[in-house]
């Protein structure tokens, strides 16, 4: 008894160093690569910081100079910070609604007993593909299929649709449009899988029991699948969400990082990147950051409290 | 009557499974066909792909992709080994040190274990760009832009990677097991690195395919830290098109660019489709 009290003493102090030589270099590297950058990029957000051709402008402390400047209305008469904001939004939810749609009908194909989806790994693959491919490579191949002279013109202009061919990246809709069939395309597949993967963790005796009591498909979707699986639904519908506010790469090729026509597909990350380009203005970007965190770290509360639920 | 109702039934599930397998088969197509559409275009050339559009592949692809690899205002042979070298480095950093700090929390007992642990989940969802602006000033400040390994490093700190190996080791490391390796007389370096670690192949599998698309893919940071065209890497390049005139281009090459973009990262998943998919779920929160 004392040998083994003993011996288990001398293990837990003995083997707890190693504890931290193992968790070190993920420490280190966090300190500098991430969170030293993070403290600066809040720091920065307090200081008028900026290059003018080739002079260098502050550091100046400005207070929250650069914040009551990022809610001022420029010259056109809108608040840029908030207009990029509602894009954001727009873009995401235009994506987001369909994406979600069809990812719970795909979801519920292919865990129904009665169905019995025959080729179900091959759909996946497919569906799940375009998320892996490079978004920027993606959106440039969008504006080459969607350009003035591309093959959509060529389409439309063969079949007689119309008598020009239509300028896609000048218009709103079809701006916008086009970056929400992006997203779509890139985000289904992989919303399919997590909410089928949920759908499948829900004790399968729940629905037997259910058709057992002769419940109809609609009656054990909206009272056994949904309230069930809405905790994983919340998740990914968050996790999603944050993943839109930080929607950059595909309006960024897109509109050639301008959110054409009158930056109504301009995009916070975008609006963070012209800070970031040769202005070098850090005390706005710093601002803008600081923002996108605090949005995200709101979203984030919201994931945790579902974690926790479970 | 009771034959009619299972007949009706059976109407019915036909025609159910006849609108599902053709919803599958749009949204399968919706998928393919503007890739399709793409390796169609780069096996054309530029006169035929002015002259219209069409569904067939031309004879031209061996052209395009000479002209494409040679094109000196792209190099996009230097690209894809730029891309190649921040990819594969990071694919193995990441997923070793993810390990190992798994590993290390999870083992061993010391005094901050929990706050540690809990920190690196809640710094998982803080997005990358916050420090964007601080990396690229101190990029800048210390003249580490153009510099490769600048976007390799950090990949050592990855906390989602972490939290996945760390569910893995949970689920698949039984404690006793370390216990025996050192009475045995094992050190703890060797026994994570011949024991924990090939019992940790599948999960650092995973993560390795994940962290070499996502960087392969990464075109943000890239495009701020790259801009000598000896150090860009693809997404940086492929975008550079898009700025450039467009119309004065060979489209041919063009979509060939594209191609070369977009292949490596389709060969792997054909290749790996399976362990992918179902690393999808597995890297998200169990419910």
């Amino acid at each position: 008894m004392d040998k083994t009290l003993k011996s288990s003493e001398r293990k837990s102090i003995s083997y707890a160093k190693w504890g931290y030589i193992f968790i070190i270099p993920f420490f280190i590297v966090y300190a500098i690569f991430t969170l030293y950058p993070q403290i600066l990029t809040i720091y920065n957000s307090f200081f008028e910081y900026y290059r003018d051709g080739l002079n260098i402008i502050g550091p100046n402390f400005v207070g929250l100079g650069n914040y009551v400047k990022l809610f001022t209305p420029n010259l056109s008469g809108y608040i840029p910070i908030v207009k990029y904001t509602i894009n954001t939004v727009i873009l995401w939810f235009m994506g987001a609604v369909p994406q979600f749609i069809i990812a719970m009908l795909l979801a519920l194909f292919f865990t129904s007993t009665r169905l019995n989806i025959k080729g179900q790994q091959f759909f996946k693959t497919v569906i799940y593909m375009p998320n892996l491919i490079m978004a920027s490579a993606f959106s440039m191949l969008f504006f080459a299929m969607f350009s003035m002279v591309g093959p959509v013109n060529q389409i439309i202009l063969s079949s007689g649709w119309a008598d020009q061919p239509i300028d896609f990246l000048a218009m709103k809709i079809t701006v916008r449009s086009l970056i929400a069939l992006m997203n779509f395309l890139m985000w289904f597949g992989n919303t399919t899988i997590l909410l089928m993967a949920g759908i499948q963790g829900i004790d399968e005796s729940l629905f037997e029991s259910a058709r057992l009591d002769g419940s109809s498909s609609t009656q054990v979707f909206f009272h056994i699948t949904m309230p069930l699986l809405m905790p994983i639904f919340i998740y990914v519908f968050i996790t999603s969400m944050i993943g839109g506010i930080q929607m950059f790469d595909v309006p960024q090729v897109l509109t050639n990082g301008i959110g054409t026509p009158n930056n109504t597909s301009m995009t916070l990350i975008m609006y963070l990147n012209t800070f970031l380009g040769i202005s070098k203005n850090y005390g706005m970007a710093g601002a803008v950051s600081v923002l996108l965190f605090i949005i995200t770290a709101i979203l984030s509360i919201f994931v945790f409290k579902t974690i926790r639920k479970k | 009557m009771k034959k009619d109702l299972n007949k009706s039934a059976g109407i019915k599930l036909f025609i159910s499974r006849v609108v599902v397998y053709g919803i599958l088969i749009f949204l399968s197509f919706l998928c393919l066909f503007f890739f399709y559409l793409m390796f169609v275009n780069a096996s054309r050339s530029n006169a035929q792909l002015q002259a219209g559009f069409t569904l067939i592949p031309g004879g031209n692809a061996l052209k395009n992709f000479v002209n494409a690899w040679h094109d000196t205002n792209i190099s996009i042979p230097i690209g894809m080994k730029n891309s190649f070298i921040v990819a594969s480095l990071s694919a193995i950093l990441t997923s070793y040190f993810s390990a190992l700090t798994a590993y290390g929390t999870y083992v061993y007992d010391f005094r901050f274990k929990k706050v540690i642990h809990l920190f690196i989940l809640a710094i998982m969802m803080i997005p990358s760009q916050v420090s964007a602006v601080g990396f690229i000033q101190l990029a800048f400040k210390y003249h580490l832009t153009n510099k490769l390994w600048m976007l390799i490093i950090p990949s050592i700190a990855a906390p989602s990677v972490y939290f996945y190996m760390r569910q893995y080791l949970e689920a698949t490391l039984p404690l006793e097991m370390v216990e025996a390796a050192r009475i045995d007389g094992s050190n703890e370096f060797k026994i994570f690195n011949q024991i924990v670690l090939p019992i940790m192949k599948p999960a650092i599998a995973v993560q390795m395919i994940f962290s070499f698309v996502g960087s392969w893919n990464n075109y943000f940071m890239p495009a701020l830290l790259l801009n000598d065209i000896q150090k860009k890497t693809v997404p940086v390049m492929i975008a550079t098109l898009r700025s450039a005139d467009f119309t004065k281009f060979d489209m041919g090459k063009v979509y060939m660019l594209m191609v070369m973009a977009i292949l490596p990262v389709m060969v792997i998943y054909v290749i790996l489709s399976k362990s992918i998919i179902k690393g999808v779920t597995s890297g998200s929160v169990k419910g």
